[in-house]
């Protein structure tokens, strides 16, 4: 298992280099003069040279990027220019918040698209196939943006079920003691249930949105596998076992499709992550996104780049995490690798 | 892969007889699945909007008017009017041409650089496979739209720099597809008699190849569309590309986001439904089109 995993870690390094090297063209061969940007619009064209030196903009490019290499390895991103903060710590302090609502909204999708894809491949054909492809295709082609918007309108503005859409936790209730940044895991390690229920209460709709989004995929590919599971010789014998179609479908079908599902996931995640921007900007929740939306709109570009940075290492990581998990789901992987 | 794979692949392009069966076989399609049907004609209606949209609405679309600010929806603006008074329905139709003409035109760009370069991956193998591979490769280790926002950023907030961006996060879908399909003809028999017939290796695979992969990407560009779509509203939602007061959908969304908590829900509800319906257009045609391409692939 050992050596699965490093040799797996092995090919995750030509596209974290790809991704540092990308990462670092956004900014520097691109067109726009980020020295005279720093200096200011005042400057005199001796300040804008001066400015240039001090950022290294005057070398070559391999030299650059050599500085900018050597800075990533002590963990620099550079300083955002609005707040004056280092990268490193805004993304840091942000991220928890973008996560309890990616993983949240997740786990709603999974819970949903699963049963509903089982349903719609064991009656293929039928009225529930057809609602389920329905509904995935409605999810996918309502823009996140404007799904947000609709539930709260509906839950905040017409039911008032829901608090306002303004961040991760209600002004009157404060934030629980950080062991994991989490505010759901937080305030039920302090047993806080009231502001469990609060950050609840907020959290529900975003995730909610996110769930919408990613339920096609996740639907769809778990139908078009456990139809040919369904379909195969496994399933005939243990049917003509006897085994009650419970069984049949849970033990037998179920665990054999799950693979491409897993599969999924890291397409799924990737769309979550893009979506996630656009969630954290309506809901107005204090993420690593509205950060780099906030930093987009005021041309600030060490954040956006550091997000972008953080973005797919954590999407490189998670791909990572995607294929050893196929190992302990089908035992065949793990003698193939 | 050699002639193993040789009787699987199926002939060069049909005769020219085989046309009008193919045309058949689209009617048959578009007639006999209702779902097909209302999207080929959803579509039409979008492509409508989009060329003749600025002589078919009643207001003009920038003319701001106070007096009659958040009105909704009544008999004389049909989806209200937005927070200068601006005729909502006059906007969402002119703003058809512009978030069409950004899927078209990233599609298309993406259509160019993805096919070719795939088709040549695909087909001469080696370095090339080895290049374009990991390019794309790059670009996957990306969560896409964020790399679409970090392009758009760098390059520049503009409308082309959208349609840029938009045509590279989808690069590595094309090439696949098409490096796929070029893998498994780049010996088929009718590219050998080609190339036994004296023809270039350029020549083969824009003459023998490029044709008949060329349904497959067909559909593959109507399934991108709507994704297009999204990407580009999604860009301008959050203030990239497109600038206020331009008719656009993603931007009029946006606009109209700060008076959902007060109540005023046309402002947004319509311009979110229009991409909606825009992209529900895209992402069913491009399923009914799959049907025709490639009957073996329904879902």
């Amino acid at each position: 298992m050992r050596s699965i995993v490093l040799k797996r870690l092995a090919t995750a390094i030509p596209s974290l280099l790809g991704v540092i090297v990308v990462s670092f063209l956004l900014t520097r061969v691109l067109p726009g003069d980020t020295a005279s940007y720093f200096a200011g619009p005042a400057a005199t064209p001796e300040a804008i040279a001066e400015v240039r030196k001090q950022l290294g903009l005057d070398k070559g490019l391999p030299e650059q990027f050599a500085r900018y290499a050597v800075d990533l390895v002590h963990g620099n991103l550079g300083n955002s220019l609005t707040t004056g903060q280092p990268v490193v710590t805004e993304i840091a302090n942000r991220l928890p918040a973008s996560g309890e609502l990616t993983l949240l909204g997740l786990l709603i999708a999974l819970s949903t698209a699963v049963p509903l894809g089982i349903l719609a491949a064991v009656h293929e054909g039928s009225w529930i196939d057809h609602l389920c492809r329905v509904i995935v295709t409605t999810g996918v082609s309502l823009p996140v943006f404007f799904t947000g918007l609709l539930l709260v309108y509906i839950f905040y503005f017409q039911l008032g079920w829901s608090p306002a859409p303004l961040g991760r936790l209600d002004v009157f209730y404060t934030a629980p003691p950080q062991v994991t940044g989490f505010y759901l895991i937080d305030s039920l390690i302090a047993r806080d249930f009231e502001t469990f229920r609060a950050a609840f209460a907020q959290l529900i709709l975003p995730a909610a949105t996110l769930a919408i989004f990613s339920l096609a995929p996740l639907a769809r590919i778990t139908r078009g596998s456990m139809l040919a599971v369904m379909g195969s010789d496994i399933v005939r014998t243990a049917r003509a076992s006897g085994l009650t179609s419970k069984t049949v479908i849970l033990t037998y079908g179920f665990r054999n499709a799950m693979l491409p599902v897993v599969t999924t996931l890291g397409m799924v995640f990737s769309f979550l992550l893009g979506a996630n921007v656009l969630v954290e900007k309506v809901f107005a929740w204090p993420g690593i996104g509205s950060y780099a939306v906030e930093a987009l709109i005021a041309s600030d570009y060490a954040p956006v780049q550091g997000f972008v940075l953080a973005m797919a290492i954590l999407y490189v990581a998670l791909n990572l995490m995607i294929d050893l998990l196929y190992g302990v789901i089908d035992p065949r992987v793990r003698l193939e690798a | 892969m050699t002639a193993l794979d040789t009787p699987a692949v199926e002939a060069a392009v049909p005769p020219a007889t085989g046309l009008s069966a193919t045309l058949r076989h689209a009617r048959h399609v578009v007639t006999g699945n209702p779902i097909t049907g209302f999207s080929f004609t959803l579509f039409i209606l979008l492509l409508i909007c989009a060329l003749f949209g600025p002589f078919l609405v009643p207001y003009d679309p920038l003319a701001t008017n106070t007096a009659v600010a958040l009105k909704p929806p009544s008999l004389h603006h049909l989806m209200g009017t937005d927070q200068l008074g601006r005729d909502l329905l006059s906007r969402v139709i002119v703003a058809t041409r512009l978030d069409m003409a950004v899927a078209i035109f990233s599609v298309a760009l993406v259509f160019v650089l993805g096919g070719i370069s795939g088709i040549a991956a695909g087909y001469f193998g080696g370095w090339t496979d080895r290049i374009v591979g990991r390019l794309s490769d790059t670009i996957m280790a990306f969560p896409l739209f964020v790399l679409a926002m970090g392009i758009v950023a760098a390059l520049g907030n503009t409308v082309t720099n959208i349609i840029i961006a938009t045509a590279i996060i989808n690069y590595p879908l094309y090439v696949r597809i098409a490096r796929a399909e070029a893998n498994v003809r780049r010996n088929a028999g009718f590219v050998q008699a080609a190339r036994l017939s004296g023809n270039g290796e350029i020549r083969i695979l824009l003459t023998q190849i490029l044709p008949n992969i060329l349904p497959i990407m067909m559909v593959q560009m109507s399934l991108t569309m709507g994704y297009a779509i999204l990407n580009a509203a999604g860009l301008s939602f959050i203030g990239l590309g497109v600038r206020p007061p331009t008719p656009e959908w993603g931007i009029m969304v946006a606009e109209g986001a700060a008076f959902i908590v007060s109540g005023e829900w046309w402002i947004a509800l319509f311009p979110g439904l229009a991409l909606m319906l825009a992209v529900f257009c895209f992402n069913l045609l491009g399923d009914g089109l799959r049907d025709i391409v490639d009957p073996q692939r329904r879902t």
